[in-house]
């Protein structure tokens, strides 16, 4: 497989595989661990090739143990490695949460900074492909809770070819969210990917009219909506968070003080999302500048359904981002 | 209110083109109503009798709200209702944030803002209130200033004007109106304006022939004296309602209800009654800095007076030069109905209300 | 400018725009008297100045109108003023 030197069109997939590829030539200390990703190469196919390639030391087949694969990639971690796991879905996530929650986040602080786990998690996320309720969750909000983690949720090709080697380097855990709608998105990669950062929020469309707050998965539907609206007369500004832990509370409010409106769009349920921690976030520190109350899109409080007609209408999609800005925009006070 | 754009939420109605009694059919233009696009004509969608107005030109309202009763045709004017949102009462005005913080920003005042916009005030309404930056010079509302060309072009054409003026010292005037003012508060004192509007109506009631309107062939004089004050709008253009009955107010009163109609036409509230029933009107144009006025009777009227600025000049008075507050009072008439003679008497006993002011 | 002077400054503004609501007041010369500017005549002035004088609850006698002509003239006016 060969590295990309000219600018090409590539899939967010085949940006995720590169990075993991030039993470495991430039240093012998990272691993890739996780189920299916040697033998089977990776249940998105991200690591097809690579256990021929880098062998079954650097490529480890972990058995349905999430809890023990993520424990032992803790442990190499404090033990100088630079281990990349890979839990196959959020939802899987679960068996491993206290791992995750109690000691990767937690052994810094509990050791005074004696140790800490340079970790990184790749997790596939979200819904749209029929996997039904146990096999859907959206839950980087409920990561992004958690102090000690940083939280990434790449959606452009871009990001997912650049996030992965800064977050190599971090010294404390970092979880890296690819929802499986975008493993097949394509887009330009240049020749030279510019260096990203992993704090950032950036604006992906300009406007003035209201501004869409968005991440991972959801980007691309706000963005064809925000296509729309502009024909409409509606100007949306697009921006997409990139990182959910810390949030960039700066470019958040620079865009809602500007546009004085703003609509959330959250794939994760509504209660207690991320969605309203923006929503706070924004009245405490851009109440003044507010024309309409903030608004937001996120999933119906159910578990998704597995028949395609009722996933599709429990996830937000286009419609409703419309209605909600075009609402926010016409309706007065 | 007919929604007339996309994204219209309300409308201003600038002036009705009928009146209550009027037969309308499908079609008939009824009334101006002002958008942001501009003034729009607006045509009825229902025939018969218009029988009343709901809504008073001037007034905003949303798209949707009843704007008159037309009998015969159902309930209430027809226009497309696409939100029928009622005018709420105000209990707690909506205001958004940024909204009320640029308000504070403009020296925009929130209540009366929302008494206008029917309780709920965004950040665009504070922004037109507060008038947009490089703001065209202002022009007159196109029906009003298609009127007053009408009214004008006419009143040139058909009356045969003669002109008189007088220039009279004004001193006595400026010290009672300063005397007067010394003990008044702020809200209550005078402009020498009322007392122009008084000494007019004293003269109306003396000199017949300057009261009342020319109607077909002849002259019909008014037993009420009802002043005209000719008054200009800020955005441009001029109206001169009545003020009913002036040579009968004490000029407490006569101030009180000259502000109120300067403020109400200013504000586009004007009433019917004020428009239609002036008997002689006064138009003084002193603080544009001329010295005298050449004015046009407002047909049906058969006079005018104008008045000058104040101006200090040398004046003989007891035989002595001294520098004195002078006014030059013009009277434009209708020669069909009075002649130089009368007009003189006329101006006589203006300049004698006015340089002893005792009287008004 | 300190906050004294800013709610001079704000409470005259509000004062005029309830005379002349179209009024920017970025637009406005503060030096310039507002017969000038705005076409005051005496019906807007002496609404202007029941607009002041409701605003700081003191009253102006008719002599000291003309030190009310322009936005600099009315802010050192109430400036001084007490209340």
């Amino acid at each position: 497989m060969n590295r990309e030197t000219a600018a090409s069109v590539i899939t967010y997939r085949e940006a995720v595989r590169q990075a993991l590829h030039e993470a495991l030539s430039n240093d012998e200390r990272v691993f890739l661990m996780g189920e299916d990703v040697g033998m089977y190469g990776g249940s998105y196919a991200v690591s097809k090739g690579f256990l021929k390639e880098f062998g079954p030391e650097r490529i480890r087949d972990a058995p349905l143990s999430e809890a023990g694969f993520t424990g032992v990639g803790i442990g190499a971690a404090l033990g100088g490695m630079r281990p990349i796991v890979e839990i196959m879905t959020v939802n899987f996530s679960l068996l491993a949460l206290d791992q995750i929650v109690n000691v990767a986040a937690t052994l810094r602080h509990m050791s005074n900074g004696q140790f800490s786990v340079p970790l990184v998690i790749r997790m596939a996320t979200g819904a749209g492909m029929q996997l039904a309720a146990q096999h859907s969750h959206s839950l980087e909000g409920w990561y992004a809770h958690i102090p000690g983690l940083r939280v990434l949720a790449p959606a452009t090709i871009e990001d997912a070819r650049g996030m992965l080697a800064p977050a190599l380097t971090s010294p404390d855990p970092v979880l890296i969210f690819e929802h499986i709608l975008l493993y097949n998105e394509k887009d330009t990669l240049p020749a030279t990917p510019h260096t990203v950062d992993l704090h950032s929020a950036a604006v992906r469309r300009s406007g003035r009219d209201v501004t869409l707050i968005t991440y991972g998965g959801s980007l691309p539907k706000t963005l064809r909506a925000a296509e729309q609206l502009a024909g409409e007369g509606i100007e949306a500004e697009v921006l997409d968070l990139r990182c959910l832990r810390p949030l960039d509370d700066a470019a958040i409010m620079n865009s809602v003080r500007r546009t004085h409106r703003a609509v959330i769009v959250d794939e994760g349920w509504r209660s207690g999302s991320l969605s309203a921690e923006l929503g706070l976030r924004i009245m405490e520190q851009a109440f003044y500048d507010l024309d309409a109350p903030v608004a937001r899109v996120c999933t119906a409080e159910v578990p998704i359904p597995y028949p395609k007609h009722l996933e599709d209408a429990a996830l937000p999609q286009v419609p409703a981002i419309l209605a909600a800005a075009r609402d926010v925009v016409h309706t007065r006070v | 209110m007919p929604s007339l754009g996309a994204g219209m939420e309300t409308g201003t109605l600038a002036q009705w083109l009928v009146q209550p009694g009027a037969h309308i059919k499908r079609g008939d233009l009824i009334a101006v109503v002002e958008t942001q696009k501009g003034a729009i004509d607006v045509e009825s969608f229902e025939a018969g009798t218009l029988t009343k107005f709901l809504v008073e030109p001037g007034t905003e309202v949303p798209v949707g709200t009843p704007l008159a009763v037309i009998d015969g045709a159902g309930e209430t004017a027809g226009s497309e209702v696409v939100k029928p949102e009622p005018v709420a009462p105000i209990e707690r005005p909506h205001v958004s944030p940024v909204a009320r913080r640029r308000a504070q920003e403009l020296g925009v005042d929130i209540e009366a803002l929302a008494a206008r916009t029917g309780g709920s005030v965004n950040l665009e309404d504070v922004e037109k209130a507060a008038g947009t930056p490089h703001k065209p010079a202002p022009v007159a509302p196109a029906g009003m200033r298609q009127a007053i060309a009408a009214t004008m072009a006419r009143s040139k054409r058909e009356i045969p004007h003669y002109y008189l003026a007088a220039t009279l010292d004004f001193s006595a005037v400026l010290n009672r109106l300063q005397t007067m003012n010394a003990s008044l508060p702020v809200p209550e004192r005078l402009v020498y304006g009322v007392l122009l509007v008084k000494a007019v109506a004293l003269a109306a009631k003396r000199f017949p022939e300057f009261n009342g309107y020319w109607v077909d062939d002849h002259f019909e004089p008014s037993e009420r004296v009802n002043v005209g004050v000719a008054i200009s709008l800020r955005e441009g253009g001029l109206v001169a309602p009545a003020l009913h009955d002036a040579d009968g107010k004490s000029l407490s009163i006569l101030m009180r209800e000259f502000l109120d109609l300067v403020n109400r036409v200013r504000a586009g509230h004007m009433r019917s009654s004020e428009i239609a029933e002036p008997t002689i009107t006064v138009s003084s144009m002193g603080e544009q800095g001329v010295d005298s006025v050449y004015p046009i009777i407002y047909s049906p009227q058969v006079a005018i007076v104008g008045f000058g600025s104040i101006v200090e000049q040398p004046w003989v008075v007891s035989g002595k030069v001294v520098a004195t507050r002078t006014i030059t009072a013009t009277l434009a008439a209708d020669h069909r109905v009075s002649d130089g003679h009368r007009g003189a008497l006329f101006l006589a006993y203006l300049r004698q209300l006015l340089e002893k002011p005792e009287a008004l | 400018m300190n906050d004294a002077a800013n709610t001079t400054r704000q409470k005259v503004l509000a004062a005029l725009a309830g005379v002349a609501p179209e009024l920017d007041p970025n637009e406005l010369d503060p030096q310039q008297n507002f017969r000038d500017q705005m076409d005051f005549d005496s019906i807007d002035f002496l609404n202007f100045a029941t607009h002041l004088h409701q605003a700081f609850g003191v009253d102006i006698p008719e002599a000291d109108y003309p030190k009310l002509f322009s936005l600099d003239g009315c802010i050192a006016y109430f400036s001084k003023r007490p209340g």
